[in-house]
């Protein structure tokens, strides 16, 4: 039978989310994460490149600028959810094996929680912890 | 309706890959896209260690400052500047995509030229405003 004389609708395959049961989500998150990581890396960009030519007690001092340190918390938060979620896309279209599959998707998820505690550890200890 | 059951596999061509076509800008600004994302991923890292460092203590912080200040290390924070930047305007071209517009050849082509002209000049234009303010 063909689609247009079929009294199947697509909602039955909306109310079930699909094959991986998370309907859009992965796509809004994704679409979420670019949008606020870019406005924080824009306005990031200007900060962390002012520390290039300075000596690292000067360095420091600006990364423990409650204002920068703000922006750096959300921007780690941002900026590791959605670069977790493009490697998990690039893990799906090249690793076929089923093993190394989930193995490598593991990873990943552990890549993205170290680098993110690493960082947030770092920032707040810059501010709070002298 | 058994119809599948009754014919033999068809062997039909796989779909076509990389190899097959002939690289055109719009499809190497895609793959360059996906190429930015996998070394701002694996990037992190300078920027896990450097934050850490500059936390944590003050001679590894100085070592780890100063090589990022040295001539290898700026060309390596002038590539993750421009792969950042690259990135960037390559979403913002998905996020004019993602309204349903754009996709006639000559927009596409137009969006892949700004992509690497956008990505280009802006990564010169910071790091000018770096080296003429330090």
């Amino acid at each position: 039978m063909s689609d247009a004389t079929s009294m199947k609708t697509p909602m039955k395959r909306v109310r079930g989310l699909g094959s991986a049961k998370t309907g859009t989500d992965h796509f809004w998150t994704q679409r979420l994460t670019a949008a606020a990581t870019m406005l924080l890396a824009l306005a990031l960009v200007v900060v962390l490149a002012s520390t290039v030519g300075k000596d690292a007690v000067a360095a420091r001092a600006v990364l423990a600028q409650p204002l920068v340190a703000v922006l750096l918390l959300l921007f780690i938060v941002s900026g590791v959810a959605h670069m977790r979620i493009g490697m998990q896309v690039i893990i799906e279209d090249y690793v076929h094996e089923e093993g190394a599959k989930v193995i490598a998707l593991g990873l990943n998820t552990f890549f993205s929680a170290i680098i993110a505690v690493v960082c947030l550890f770092a920032v707040l200890k810059l501010s709070f912890g002298g | 309706m058994s119809m599948a059951h009754s014919k033999p596999p068809l062997h039909r061509p796989l779909s076509p890959h990389l190899q097959i076509y002939r690289p055109a800008l719009t499809m190497i600004m895609s793959i360059v896209h996906r190429i930015t994302g996998a070394a701002l991923y694996f990037g992190t890292v300078i920027l896990a260690v450097w934050l850490m460092t500059a936390a944590t203590s003050a001679s590894s912080f100085a070592l780890v400052h100063g090589f990022l200040g040295s001539w290898l290390g700026q060309l390596i924070l002038v590539g993750y500047s421009w792969a950042l930047l690259h990135h960037m305007f390559g979403g913002i071209r998905h996020f004019v995509w993602d309204t349903g517009r754009g996709f006639g050849a000559h927009e596409r082509h137009l969006f892949a030229v700004l992509t690497l002209v956008g990505s280009v000049l802006s990564t010169g234009l910071i790091w000018v405003v770096v080296y003429s303010v330090r």
